[in-house]
């Protein structure tokens, strides 16, 4: 039940827990119980909704950013990693196989914003051995999502 | 001249589908949900539509054989046997055609001749009255009861068989009701047709869509397989409506006898669409069930939906569609059908397209995102609080 749970929260978190277990076919209060432990457990940590801010007024400019660090005796990249994450700029922070550690993605009001960041706080971090910052110039797709769709149902009425 | 004197009386007599003036009131008005439409809202899942586009690109753009690429024939078989346990030969039972309707279209011209009668189920898809008609058979509607959840029984059948009858035609999971048929179900009438020389058409393009147990075929039985031909096909387990992709299963001779009237008809279903057939059945279960689960939960939405409206439904366990009885409202299906659009702009379908004896009730599709059901409801339950007033 979990996962279907889940499945239909990640599409549309805003179905009230009523029409979740009527599309699941269980019962109003095996969902409302079921939605409370994965909260608790941190399983669902939050439902945002998916925005193309492009379209919108605000200017968000994003950055992915390539982090090299010294990872450090005992703590490994997690001490590094939280020192970068701790700043609301960053919206994603990963550990990564291959030639960098660290993935960054950070947002900003311009990209002197971003840059600035990058070069005062990021960069000059004790760990951190070198940056490698690319703006996002245009999303197409995020979290599965293909902005920019038409969203027109083209089905012709046929008689059948 | 008179042109229109010209058209063959047993054509001409047919009547055009009552459901095209909803169709053409629904094109010019702004924010209405249709829940009239009979096909999935899915678009065909990429990698389908990829294997099309990399055959054009290749430039596979010639004929296929007449009975289609024996490549697709083989998936067809395999098919069939992973997900319905039955087991053809590609080279010689399996017909790949323009779409399940040109299989049901080869396969009543194949088997009746003038004045035969063909048992059609009813309320049913359209066309199976039509092809009949068109064939110079006769069509002998069988009614289908609510209370036995849409489902044939032997009674029923009992009184439509005269010597005359040709073909009976089964439908499930069933458009436009929703109904499946069980193993019970089909034992009682195989038992009943076990002496009679009638053939089977069983049109199964839903058996994806089963959403209760396994799909049955009444070609399971194996009394009957050989005297039935089992017609399936992509468009709505594989959303795959526009590519034009169906077949027929059956006997051997019965197989290239419809092969005959298709190679002179049709020559050969379109290429790029059998080239991403081959794909779809080698690769797309996992697709199949994401948009089954996903049908699933509608399904349940729209049947509680209805059902707290005041709707006397029952629970549809097959297809995309739900059947029902609106009669609550005091107004008969083409009225509420056309009030609904009118008053809240909500397409449905009105029972009686499919039979006369789909009166008082109406077909609602599913195949719709569920914000759009939700809505949908809303405003269905807004016009029937008006109406009980």
């Amino acid at each position: 039940m979990d996962n279907e749970i889940l499945h239909i929260l990640s599409k549309n978190s805003r179905l009230t827990n009523e029409q979740i277990a009527v599309m699941i076919g269980k019962k109003e209060e095996e969902v409302a119980k079921a939605i409370k432990e994965m909260e608790d457990k941190n399983i669902i940590l939050g439902y945002p909704a998916l925005i193309d801010w492009e379209k919108t007024d605000n200017d968000i400019v994003s950055a992915y950013i390539e982090v090299k660090v010294t990872p450090q005796r005992d703590k490994g990249f997690d001490d590094v990693a939280e020192r970068i994450y701790q700043f609301p700029q960053v919206k994603s922070c990963s550990l990564m196989s291959g030639s960098f550690d660290l993935f960054v993605v950070v947002e900003g009001k311009s990209m002197k914003d971003v840059a600035l960041f990058v070069a005062e706080k990021l960069a000059t971090i004790d760990s951190v051995l070198s940056t490698s910052t690319h703006f996002v110039l245009k999303k197409y797709k995020d979290k599965g999502v293909i902005f920019n769709q038409n969203g027109k149902d083209t089905r012709e009425a046929v008689v059948l | 001249m008179n042109v229109q004197k010209m058209i063959a009386p047993h054509i001409a007599a047919v009547p055009p589908s009552g459901i095209r003036k909803y169709f053409d009131l629904i094109n010019e008005m702004k924010d209405a949900i249709s829940l009239g439409i009979g096909e999935p809202d899915f678009v065909t899942p990429y990698s389908i539509r990829e294997e099309g586009v990399y055959s054009l690109e290749k430039g596979y753009t010639h004929y296929s054989s007449n009975a289609g690429f024996i490549e697709l024939r083989q998936e067809i078989c395999n098919y069939m046997k992973r997900r319905f346990n039955l087991i053809y030969m590609p080279e010689s039972e399996v017909l790949v055609t323009v779409g399940g309707s040109e299989a049901i279209d080869l396969a009543i011209r194949t088997l009746v001749s003038p004045g035969d009668e063909v048992i059609i189920p009813e309320p049913s898809f359209v066309a199976y009255k039509g092809c009949t008609l068109f064939a110079g058979a006769v069509p002998v509607p069988v009614k289908l009861k609510a209370e036995n959840n849409f489902r044939l029984k032997r009674e029923d059948l009992e009184k439509a068989v005269t010597d005359k009858t040709k073909i009976l035609i089964i439908a499930y999971p069933n458009n436009p009701t929703g109904a499946i048929m069980e193993y019970e179900d089909y034992a009682e009438i195989v038992d009943f047709l076990a002496d009679k020389d009638i053939m089977i058409i069983s049109d199964e393009l839903y058996a994806e869509l089963t959403y209760s147990g396994k799909h049955v075929s009444i070609a399971n039985f194996e009394e009957m397989k050989d005297r039935t031909i089992v017609v399936n096909g992509m468009s709505k387990a594989f959303a795959m409506t526009g590519w034009r992709i169906g077949f027929a299963c059956g006997n051997r001779y019965i197989i290239e006898q419809m092969k005959k009237v298709h190679q002179y008809a049709i020559m050969c279903a379109p290429t790029t669409a059998q080239y991403a057939a081959i794909e779809a059945l080698k690769n797309g279960d996992d697709e199949v069930s994401a948009m089954v689960g996903e049908y699933n939960r509608r399904r349940r939405l729209v049947l509680e939906g209805f059902r707290k409206i005041g709707f006397d439904c029952f629970e549809p366990l097959g297809a995309f569609y739900v059947f029902p009885d609106i009669r609550i409202t005091g107004l008969s299906s083409d009225e509420f059908c056309e009030r609904l659009l009118m008053e809240e702009k909500v397409l449905m379908v009105p029972g009686t397209a499919f039979g006369e004896c789909g009166e008082g009730f109406v077909r609602a599709t599913y195949a719709t995102s569920t914000e759009k059901l939700i809505e949908a409801i809303k405003r269905t339950e807004r016009f029937v609080s008006r109406c009980k007033k």
